[in-house]
């Protein structure tokens, strides 16, 4: 048998390789899909990120902006109180209490041209007393 | 009836500091008896709380709350956990449970081994206990009733979701006794063969209701939620994955300490680490640091006592664990490629996975101390967790043939070339016939490549069809459980690569296209429940000569001022055809219905899998262990 303890250094050497590769891997995969949280205030100010990007834009949904596209589509404006806005086109079913002057995050992403965030998802309240974390610190505009 | 309540659980909260007393000093039959009381006690107590529910007494705060009169009865019952405080009562309920049952079954030779572990367990019950009625009591009485109860979260009012709490804090406060005999053990400087043999079915009885605990939970989340999906890599969901991976990481690691006295303080620190994840999941649900889909009501006071209690057990065995790990040697020895060296690599594989998903769940925490808000989605666990799990998969048939002690590379080849097969064999009929992309070929591969290794494993060891049926029930049970793997990753894999999914807005009489299905909405009725109202759309469903009816529902839930969509789901066996009922949209003057439409093959084996899964671990622990002796 191998002395015990180059078998051991072989084994730790072995675990210590196996958790730098994961732990590579982890880094380099939170680099790339860590979603960044923008309010429209923080939108403008740091500019539109490139397309494709995924990120999450929070506030609320400007009463009166909700409209209805071909097909399924809808589109809505979210504001934060400040003077800024991000319209918002999600193909799909809103969540149940997705409402006009509700707090919305949609996640999603810009298109190649254009400002008008295309959501692949979009979270509201979930009950009448719950609201999404990031929001707290968001006023609504009214 | 409530104050009676209150005041069992406050006897039961002294019953604890008792055991935890007269147990820590060894008195093992004093130990069992008052464990024994303080779980009667406790159900008494948690009793009264049921019968606040079921009796919708609106002077009790709680009931008010989150109750109503019109609510069916099973979730008027069930109810009592569907809420903070009533799950929190649930839990004590459980950790005295698992005091009683340590009580009642812990038969060996060491007393004072058992009393100390009772001991352990009823010191965690008095801070359970304590955190139950100083900082989440279910007792309180208002001064007024009023006359109706606000109702149950109606997305709660589910048979999935009735079971899922128990089940879960099944597995989670289960860990709590594994973590009472590692600290009972530690104390004791004993950590041997003979107590991997006593651990190991408390461990099996902590996976299996986790394993049935997580897969409810996921069944809900695809059919109520009506977004289609059965995992989202919540922090909620995530927070329960992770006692589980430790929970398997611990079952195999405590085979070989059981099997070849080797990993001892490896296979301790697993038993705390499970205990510490659950705790961390508790604190993470609870504690609403973390935005996540399944909201719970949160309070971060609650979260902050959640974790100082935390910090104590977790600090409390860590400490026990550094003043012990140097003691804790021996066992037989071992090459690198053996049974052994194989487990160890499992544990490597579920305990990297752990960190992934530990990671993935805490980074935005991490962001955000440095000022910046973000979130870790799907693509992030894709990314990192998938290919870990996908190699310690592919590894897992191969090395389990190895022997103890020692094993031969000779046949490695053999297996890599009959891998290379299977994954050639998926990717060309995938390729060919049904057009689908490499990576679902290479996942298909796994899944079969799991099931047949299964097969092999348990022909290997029987050798004759005769031998197969006499071979231990937990040779068999561990065969179950890899196949429900092999079968779980078939359908995963089958569900996340081969879906179809549309959003449809249609008007009555109009239908659309899906992966070969004609949807046609037919109409749409208004109908009425116990305590909701609902619109009723009703589709038909067609391929070829295959017709099916499928009729999702919105629902209202007045009492709760709350929408929720009852998704229509039907099995063709090889696939789901699922809708979910969206908006009803005017536009140009004509309603339109809009839907969630999916077509999910192979969904069903998920479900399928992860029951085989927890069954097998079951098979594991009822079967008869042959004696080990040191």
């Amino acid at each position: 048998m191998m002395r015990a303890r180059t078998k051991r250094l072989y084994a730790v050497g072995a675990a210590t390789v196996l958790i730098a590769c994961a732990v590579a891997l982890m880094a380099f995969a939170l680099r790339r899909h860590a979603d960044l949280f923008y309010t429209p205030e923080l939108l403008a100010e740091r500019g539109q990120p490139e397309a494709g990007q995924r990120i999450r834009i929070g506030g609320f949904v400007q009463p009166g902006s909700l409209t209805y596209g071909d097909g399924a589509e809808i589109r809505f404006v979210i504001e934060d109180g400040s003077a800024e806005t991000v319209r918002v086109s999600y193909l799909g079913i809103a969540p149940d209490l997705f409402r006009e002057g509700e707090g919305v995050v949609a996640t999603g992403a810009f298109p190649v041209s254009g400002d008008l965030f295309e959501a692949e998802q979009i979270l509201a309240k979930h009950d009448e007393e719950y609201q999404p974390r990031e929001l707290r610190d968001v006023a609504p505009a009214s | 009836m409530i104050e009676i309540g209150h005041f069992l659980a406050f006897l039961t909260l002294t019953l604890s500091v008792l055991v935890a007393f007269v147990g820590l000093r060894g008195n093992r039959a004093l130990a069992g008896q008052l464990s024994i009381a303080a779980f009667v006690l406790m159900t008494l107590s948690f009793l009264t709380i049921v019968q606040a529910f079921v009796r919708s007494d609106f002077s009790v705060e709680l009931v008010a709350n989150n109750s109503h009169t019109m609510k069916p009865m099973l979730y008027k019952f069930a109810g009592t956990w569907g809420n903070h405080e009533g799950s929190m009562a649930l839990w004590c309920l459980v950790m005295a449970g698992f005091g009683a049952a340590g009580a009642y079954w812990l038969r060996s030779d060491r007393p004072v081994f058992e009393a100390r572990v009772l001991g352990v367990q009823g010191l965690l019950g008095v801070g359970a206990l304590a955190y139950l009625l100083f900082a989440s009591s279910p007792f309180t009485r208002l001064d007024t009733a009023p006359l109706q109860g606000s109702d149950l979260n109606p997305l709660l009012q589910d048979p999935a979701l009735a079971a899922h709490p128990p089940m879960l804090y099944l597995g989670y406060v289960g860990y709590s006794f594994v973590f009472a005999l590692a600290a009972a053990a530690l104390i004791e400087g004993r950590v041997d063969r003979q107590w991997a043999k006593i651990v190991r079915p408390w461990a099996l009885a902590a996976f299996v209701p986790l394993t049935f605990g997580i897969a409810l939970g996921s069944y809900w989340a695809y059919y109520e939620l009506g977004w289609g999906g059965w995992w989202f890599w919540d922090p909620v969901e995530n927070a329960s994955l992770m006692p589980w991976l430790i929970g398997a990481a611990f079952m195999h690691s405590v085979t070989v300490t059981e099997k070849r006295g080797s990993l001892r303080s490896w296979t301790v620190l697993l038993a705390v680490a499970a205990f510490c994840f659950s705790i961390l999941g508790a604190f993470l649900v609870r504690s609403g640091l973390l935005t996540s889909v399944h909201a719970f009501a949160v309070d971060p006071l609650r979260g902050s006592l959640l974790l100082t209690g935390l910090l104590i057990y977790g600090s409390f065995a860590l400490g026990l664990f550094a003043w012990r790990a140097p003691t804790l040697k021996g066992g037989l020895d071992h090459y690198l490629a053996s049974r052994e060296g194989a487990l160890i690599g499992n544990n490597l594989a579920l305990g990297v996975a752990t960190l992934t998903v530990l990671l993935g769940t805490l980074f935005p925490l991490i962001a955000e101390a440095f000022g910046q808000v973000m979130s870790v989605g799907e693509p992030y666990f894709n990314l990192t967790f998938t290919p870990i799990m996908a190699l310690a998969l592919i590894a897992l048939p191969v090395v389990q043939a190895w022997s103890w002690g020692r094993a031969d590379w000779a046949s490695l080849w053999k297996w890599g070339a009959g891998f290379v097969g299977v994954v050639a064999f998926f990717w060309l009929i995938g390729f060919g016939v049904f057009d689908i992309p490499l990576l679902a070929g290479v996942g298909f591969a796994i899944g079969v490549w799991l099931i047949y290794g299964a097969g092999f494993e348990i022909w290997r060891r029987a050798k004759t069809a005769q031998r197969l049926f006499k071979l231990p029930v937990r040779v068999w049970g561990m065969t179950v459980s890899h196949i429900g793997l092999g079968v779980f990753v078939l359908g995963a894999v089958g569900e996340t690569s081969l879906r179809s999914h549309t959003t449809l807005a249609l008007e009555q009489g109009q239908s659309a296209e899906l992966a070969n299905w004609t949807f046609t909405l037919d109409r749409v009725d208004p109908i009425e429940g116990p305590n909701w109202y609902a619109d009723r759309a009703s589709l038909i469903v067609e391929r070829g000569n295959e017709q099916i009816r499928l009729e999702p529902e919105k629902r209202i839930y007045p009492a709760a001022r709350m929408p929720t969509t009852e998704t229509a789901i039907h099995s063709t066996g090889a696939a789901d055809l699922y809708v979910a009922l969206g908006d009803k949209r005017i536009v140009d003057g004509t309603p339109r219905w809009t839907f969630e439409v999916f077509v999910k093959p192979l969904v069903d084996f998920i479900y399928f899998g992860s029951l085989l899964v927890g069954l097998g671990a079951a098979m594991a622990m009822v079967g008869r262990r042959k004696k080990v002796s040191e």
